[in-house]
């Protein structure tokens, strides 16, 4: 358990899968147009996700 | 954690107009982090742009937020910040807005060393009118008015406002979020005239046309091409080929900033 | 009391006039032969606190000019018609984003750098249509210094009861023009204030029409966060392009300046009452035209002289009136036929509408004025 909770804002989310191809875990996924959540006890917090993401679509949050 | 954007964004105004994966959102968090680490009163701060994609920002922002002509974000600007010196002014704009239409404004901005914040993305192209070339398209590139590969040779921004007299220059890039508000609060602290090139990535206009297959391809090219100052230092000439400087690249320190050396004008008018 | 007197430049007493009515900002380029504005503000300013600044173009004058009103500035630029020219993309800013300010023409003749140092009244449609879009304008003409001073004041005060950019136009032989001027006491001449905004920052919006024909501007660096745009926009200050928003804000702009002509409109009136043809002159023109209608007197011809103040809105209900009285309407202008087109189309073919105009750097004299009037009757 990473202790990290992220939460997708979707009506944000453009789909540009950076936060997917920048996460260095493999943490996320695109589902076509959206980012998915696949794998959050990989997520170390390193914040690149919510940092990159142009849409305020993305957040990291602690558990 | 995750950080609290929404407090400085206006209710409502997301999602933005950008397109995806257009690096000009990734500016704006910055900015807004930078303000918050400068915790700057929105009620004092003047956000200020011209025309096209990047100058739609400022209408994100709660502060007096003033969206002004093609090219004369900086000339509207000054006349806020003279008219108001204990105003924050930060100017905000494209390279197309910035250097051509507004390149005059922009280098006599520098050279007056007024005491703003400009925050240029650099994504070498107009993006809201569909892809035609700046002053910063890249020589050989294509553009929808460059069919044939762009004649022209290309402003280096960084370098126009160091001699046009800017008293702190700094680079990064859209895929360095932590450098951009890190830069942004320098300039925000610098006296003076202050600005922040971001190279940015539009994929939609400039990518598409330019080999860049996707939003991914460019922004691991704003990582490649990117060279911290310290760390070109220790490069070749070689080494560097087709890179551009990251970092604070100039700071001056001496230099009058014009509100003040008016505040001197208005004393001596005064017989002080 | 004496009053306190001057022999002034126009263009002196303008700058005279803004510092009157409360102006605390200039931004402007070197243009001749405005120039005199800037340096005598370049000299007063500093000295109340006020700001100067000579800006790197006519663009970036206007530009600073529209910035420091935001604050809440009383700002003022001076120019003459090459540098109107420049300015007109801003000026159209300043109507649709309803921001306060006062534009000062010192005209000359043209097109493009034409006589500099010679006058001309050839910008007068400018100040009308001159930038692009559907516009309201409001546009001044004195005649002489004293009035250049008065309708200065005046313009500064149209600027911020309306919310509009106002123009004051004057040609090159009264901006050199050196008269006694006296100045008026403070409180003598009304000097409007911006009104406040009168609800608190949650709850304001710019262009809130509930608020009034004019609704009111607050300041940057007060309390009050908004946006301001030259997109078209809904009350809130934020782009729209939902048509009914769009169309109810071009007309408000338009209607804030029609509804209140009596307010805007000034015009002086000499010997018209038994006129048989009516002088239609302005600025340095009707000095000419005064002395023809004297003259003309003499000679037993009944002529009089309608001297528009306000250009714009143009004064249609009084010009409409003299074309029923008089039989002929000779309109003199440092021109080839501007003015003369609008008072055509009021005149609707009741009386004869004749232009008599000159363009080579002289200045229209009484005796050519008076032969017009003679080849007419
Ligand atoms: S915080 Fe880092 S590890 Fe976690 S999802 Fe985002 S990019 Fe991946
Ligand atoms: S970076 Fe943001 S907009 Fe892009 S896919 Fe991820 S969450 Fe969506």
């Amino acid at each position: 358990m990473s202790g990290a909770r992220l939460e997708i804002i979707e009506r944000n989310c453009k789909g540009c899968s950076i936060c997917v191809e920048f996460c260095p875990k493999n943490v996320l996924e695109m589902d076509v147009f959206l980012v998915t959540v696949p794998r959050p006890e990989d997520c170390i917090k390193c914040m690149q996700c919510e940092l990159l993401c142009p849409d305020f679509a993305i957040k990291v949050h602690d558990e | 954690m995750a950080y609290d954007y929404e407090k400085s964004i206006r209710p409502g105004k997301l999602p933005h107009i950008w397109c995806p994966g257009c690096g000009h959102g990734i500016v704006m968090k910055g900015l807004i982090r930078a303000m918050d680490t400068c915790e700057l009163d929105r009620k004092n701060t003047a956000i200020v742009s011209g025309i096209g994609c990047a100058s739609r920002l400022p209408g994100y922002l709660d502060a007096c937020t003033l969206h002004t002509a093609h090219g004369r974000a900086a000339a509207f600007a000054t006349g806020v910040k003279m008219a108001k010196p204990e105003m924050n002014v930060i100017c905000c704009g494209g390279d197309g807005d910035g250097t051509a239409i507004g390149g005059n404004h922009f280098i006599h901005a520098c050279r007056r060393n007024i005491d703003m914040t400009y925050v240029l993305m650099n994504n070498y192209i107009y993006g809201m009118t569909g892809g035609q070339f700046s002053p910063c398209t890249p020589t050989g590139d294509l553009a929808s008015t460059t069919p044939y590969g762009n004649p022209d040779p290309i402003f280096d921004i960084s370098k126009l406002a160091i001699g046009a007299g800017a008293t702190f220059v700094a680079r990064t890039t859209a895929a360095h979020p932590r450098e951009i508000d890190k830069l942004i609060v320098k300039g925000i602290q610098h006296k003076g005239m202050a600005i922040i090139e971001v190279i940015d990535d539009c994929p939609t206009t400039y990518g598409r046309r330019n080999k860049f297959r996707s939003v991914i391809d460019m922004m691991k090219r704003l990582k490649a091409e990117a060279v911290p100052i310290k760390a070109a230092a220790k490069m070749t000439a070689e080494q560097l080929e087709g890179k551009f400087l990251t970092g604070v690249l100039f700071e001056d320190t001496e230099k009058p900033e014009y509100t003040a050396q008016y505040a001197n004008v208005i004393k001596k008018a005064q017989g002080a | 009391m004496a009053k306190k007197v001057a022999l002034l430049q126009g263009n002196e007493a303008c700058a005279q006039g803004a510092l009157y009515a409360g102006c605390t900002f200039f931004g402007g380029y070197p243009i001749t032969p405005s120039t005199e504005v800037a340096e005598v503000l370049s000299v007063e300013l500093p000295k109340i606190g006020g700001k100067f600044i000579q800006m790197e173009d006519e663009i970036a004058a206007m530009a600073s000019v529209i910035g420091a009103s935001l604050t809440g500035a009383k700002a003022i630029t001076a120019t003459s018609g090459p540098g109107v020219s420049l300015k007109q993309e801003l000026i159209g800013y300043a109507c649709i984003a309803e921001v306060p300010c006062v534009i000062i023409n010192v005209m000359r003749g043209g097109p493009s750098t034409g006589m500099p140092t010679g006058p001309g009244q050839s910008d007068v449609m400018q100040a009308m249509w001159g930038t692009h879009g559907d516009h309201a304008a409001i546009a001044l003409v004195p005649d002489s210094c004293q009035e250049i001073f008065s309708e200065t004041v005046r313009a500064f005060n149209l600027a911020e009861k309306y919310r509009m950019p106002v123009q004051v136009l004057y040609d090159e032989i009264v901006g050199h023009m050196r008269e006694r001027i006296e100045f008026p006491e403070p409180g003598e001449l009304e000097v409007f204030d911006r009104e406040a905004p009168g609800v608190g920052p949650e709850d304001y919006k710019p262009y809130d029409s509930t608020k009034g024909q004019v609704p009111p501007l607050a300041a940057f660096g007060s309390e009050y966060k908004y946006h301001v745009t030259g997109l078209n926009k809904a009350d809130d200050g934020f782009p729209t392009t939902k048509a009914s928003l769009v169309d109810a804000e071009e007309r408000r702009q338009i209607d804030k300046v029609l509804d209140n002509i009596a307010d805007i409109e000034s015009y002086e009136e000499y010997l018209t009452e038994d006129a048989d043809v009516v002088i239609w002159a302005y600025g340095s023109t009707s000095r000419s035209a005064r002395y023809a209608v004297n003259e003309l007197r003499k000679e037993g011809i009944k002529a009089g002289l309608f001297r528009p103040i306000t250009l714009w809105p143009f004064p249609e209900k009084r010009t409409a009136e003299l074309a029923k009285q008089a039989k002929a309407i000779v309109v003199a202008e440092m021109n080839l036929g501007q003015m003369v087109l609008e008072v055509e189309r009021v005149a609707k073919g009741n009386c004869v509408v004749v232009h008599e105009g000159r363009v080579d750097g002289d200045p229209l004299n009484p005796g050519q004025i008076m032969t017009k009037v003679k080849e007419v009757l």
